[in-house]
């Protein structure tokens, strides 16, 4: 099967053969002829992490069978390529949740944890592999169990290590109790960038959860402006009602020749979205997959941005860097029009992850997708410029784009990896950002 | 609810005991195969999706005694049956087929004979217990033979064929019987083939198309359902036509 990253970019032709059981591995030819492969989830990474320096690819997600799950504990024991809706559908009606969710439902556990993920509470519990207790690599023919006890190198290595140290097999899973399927949600609506950082440090006190959307094209003294979002698991016992399966209410039925979104069609949007929220923050009451996965109700919401695809940037700041940065950050994007109505803010905290290469620091991230297009290389350049400057850095998830010297910097640790890397696993960005 | 699935660790037939499994909570899942440790796994993953009981056979179904044995504990494990699916089938290489006679033979075997045989077991069954449904996966391949796979499209047919006139037999006890004929599915089984992207389809959603055909009592289950119109086409081609083309 032919298959390509959720951002539709950089262009590659990938050939996938389908992992079906594990049992399968072993009889693999790549392997024995000393050709590159790499493990592919259910692409859902925008960028070129999760493409294959060869064009021959392994997709995982045939690979989705429960293991094994503990309601006492609170723990799941799972196949790599299971995508976290599937986790959540079978534990949220027993009273369990993931203690970290990305914005997407449908990303698979290997690919939650090769990338590190993080959600809307990275300052309550860190990200993703913080609760992985133990996992199982397929390397050199022989599959690895790998913990903080055993074979801990291996084990931090491939938290955030992009697929390159072996096949992902399974993972155990902690779980985190929940006592109702909804999240009490207050929406508050801000007039400017300061107002974020305000709006955040009040909420992150009292919610576990908290995010904003930013208006690209807010201009001059409205820079900035913005919704926040912060909410906490309801705590009231009503009982949790059976999760509608991934609730695709909307499709995006075909890729159409151009993007959707430009100038016009961003800044009619935003100026309605943002005058739609009320002035005064208000208090709802919303379902986990509302709250959490928005965008999941709009299954392929990818294609709206043609055939060209898209590319988004996220980088994150330091907290001492992070508000003029952040200001520099939107002026630029501002300024040059460009940009896409899906633009998020929130601050990371300073909880540390087992992994090498994990995104997140204690500081704030942006995050925006930019349609493809010729003018946005020097834009790109221009906001690496600001990040370099700020010490801050991007997450290889999203990342199309970032030069080899800047990962390097960002991410020092990235020689270990190199050293602990399966050889027979190299990614396009991986080759990319070492050359 | 007790549904037995026979050929259970094939990519199809897992999909829809969990297709099944959302639409029956609770339900008892009989599994039979060739392979017992995908089986055990199987067996964990419905277990913790909510069926309620799982029980394991390992059944080569080229072995006909084994196969009536498995049916009667089956029975006598859960008492009666109220949905089985018949999942076993390999995709033979025509070319090899035509040059091997030993394995055409066995490839025949596997995809007809011994599955016809074992349908009359279960036929025998469900008449018995004058309810249930029987869905049997058979192909597309089976509407018209082509000459690229002429030995499974002739194996296909047969078990269309059979399953028509098992259906009219079935009729009379109250059983129903329907006949799958997916197109092209992302399986193990198709795994070597270059096929055209945009007509594969996932084992889910031929899965869904599958149990909600069973469920509505539909003859024929074409999954997904764009493939009637294929192959309405490729049967209406004129046989001068027909003849010269490489499909």
């Amino acid at each position: 099967m032919k298959v390509e990253s959720w951002g539709k970019y950089p262009k590659s032709r990938q050939t996938g053969q389908c992992v079906h059981w594990p049992q399968e591995l072993i009889k693999k030819r790549w392997q024995a002829n000393g050709e590159m492969s790499l493990p592919f989830g259910n692409g859902r990474s925008y960028g070129d992490v999760c493409l294959s320096s060869s064009g021959q690819v392994l997709v995982m997600s045939g690979l989705n069978r429960f293991k094994a799950l503990d309601l006492q504990s609170g723990r799941v024991r799972v196949e790599a390529g299971m995508t976290l809706g599937d986790i959540l559908a079978v534990v949220e009606p027993k009273g369990w949740f993931l203690p970290v969710v990305p914005g997407t439902s449908q990303a698979t556990v290997g690919g939650a944890i090769a990338n590190d993920v993080h959600g809307k509470n990275h300052h309550v519990r860190g990200t993703f592999g913080c609760h992985v207790h133990r996992l199982w690599l397929w390397r050199d023919g022989r599959c690895i169990e790998c913990s903080t006890l055993q074979n801990p190198d291996l084990f931090a290595a491939t938290i955030g290590g992009l697929g390159l140290t072996g096949i992902i097999l399974e993972a155990e899973l902690a779980l985190v109790p929940v006592t109702s399927g909804c999240v009490e949600m207050i929406t508050h609506r801000f007039d400017r960038l300061s107002d974020f950082f305000d709006l955040a440090e009040r909420y992150d006190q009292s919610h576990e959860y908290g995010v904003a959307w930013v208006d690209c094209q807010g201009k001059a003294s409205s820079l900035g402006r913005g919704v926040y979002f912060a909410g906490n698991h309801a705590t009231d016992d009503v009982g949790i009602p059976a999760r509608k399966t991934a609730s695709k209410r909307y499709q995006i039925p075909f890729t159409p020749p151009l993007s959707l979104i430009n100038r016009l069609s961003l800044t009619a949007f935003n100026e309605i979205y943002w005058r739609s929220k009320p002035s005064k923050p208000v208090t709802s009451r919303v379902g986990c997959s509302e709250f959490f996965f928005p965008l999941d109700g709009i299954l392929n919401w990818n294609r709206l941005y043609g055939r060209e695809g898209f590319q988004q940037y996220q980088c994150v700041i330091p907290e001492d860097n992070a508000q003029d940065a952040m200001k520099d950050i939107l002026a630029a994007i501002s300024r040059s029009g460009m940009g896409s109505f899906l633009a998020v803010l929130k601050q990371c905290g300073n909880q540390d992850s087992p992994g090498l290469l994990s995104f997140p620091l204690k500081g704030t991230s942006l995050a925006l997708d930019f349609p493809c297009g010729r003018k946005l290389s020097s834009l790109f350049n221009h906001l690496d410029d600001i990040t370099r400057a700020a010490n801050g850095r991007l997450y290889p998830a999203k990342d199309a784009h970032m030069r080899a010297a800047d990962f390097q910097r960002a991410y020092p640790e990235w020689s270990t990896l190199e050293q602990l890397r399966d050889p027979s696993l190299e990614s396009l960005f991986w080759k990319r950002v070492t050359a | 609810m007790n549904i037995l699935v026979i050929g259970a660790t094939s990519a199809i037939a897992q999909a829809c005991a969990r297709e099944w499994l959302t639409i029956h909570p609770g339900c008892r899942l009989i599994l039979t195969g060739r392979d017992t440790n995908k089986l055990a796994s199987m067996q964990e993953d419905l277990l913790i999706r909510g069926a309620a009981e799982v029980d394991v056979f390992s059944l080569d179904i080229m072995d006909s005694e084994a196969c009536k044995t498995v049916i009667e504990s089956a029975v006598q494990k859960v008492g009666h049956l109220d949905r089985v699916l018949v999942a076993p089938g390999s995709l033979p290489d025509q070319q090899r087929c035509q040059a091997d006679e030993a394995y055409a033979a066995a490839q025949l075997s596997v995809n007809s004979t011994c599955l016809l045989l074992l349908l009359e077991q279960l036929a025998h069954q469900l008449e018995q217990q004058r309810h249930g449904r029987l869905v049997v996966i058979s192909s597309v391949a089976g509407d018209r033979g082509r000459m690229s796979n002429y030995f499974y499209g002739a194996a296909k047919a047969a078990v269309t064929a059979f399953c028509s006139g098992l259906m009219m037999r079935l009729e009379k006890s109250g059983v129903s019987v329907s006949v799958v004929k997916p197109g092209f599915v992302r399986t193990p089984m198709t795994a070597g083939l270059d096929l055209p992207q945009r007509l594969v389809a996932s084992p889910e959603a031929v899965a869904k198309a599958i149990v909600q055909g069973c469920e509505g009592n539909k003859a024929v289950i074409y999954a997904p359902g764009f493939w009637l119109l294929i192959m309405t086409v490729i049967r209406l081609i004129p046989t001068a036509i027909f003849r010269k083309l490489t499909l």
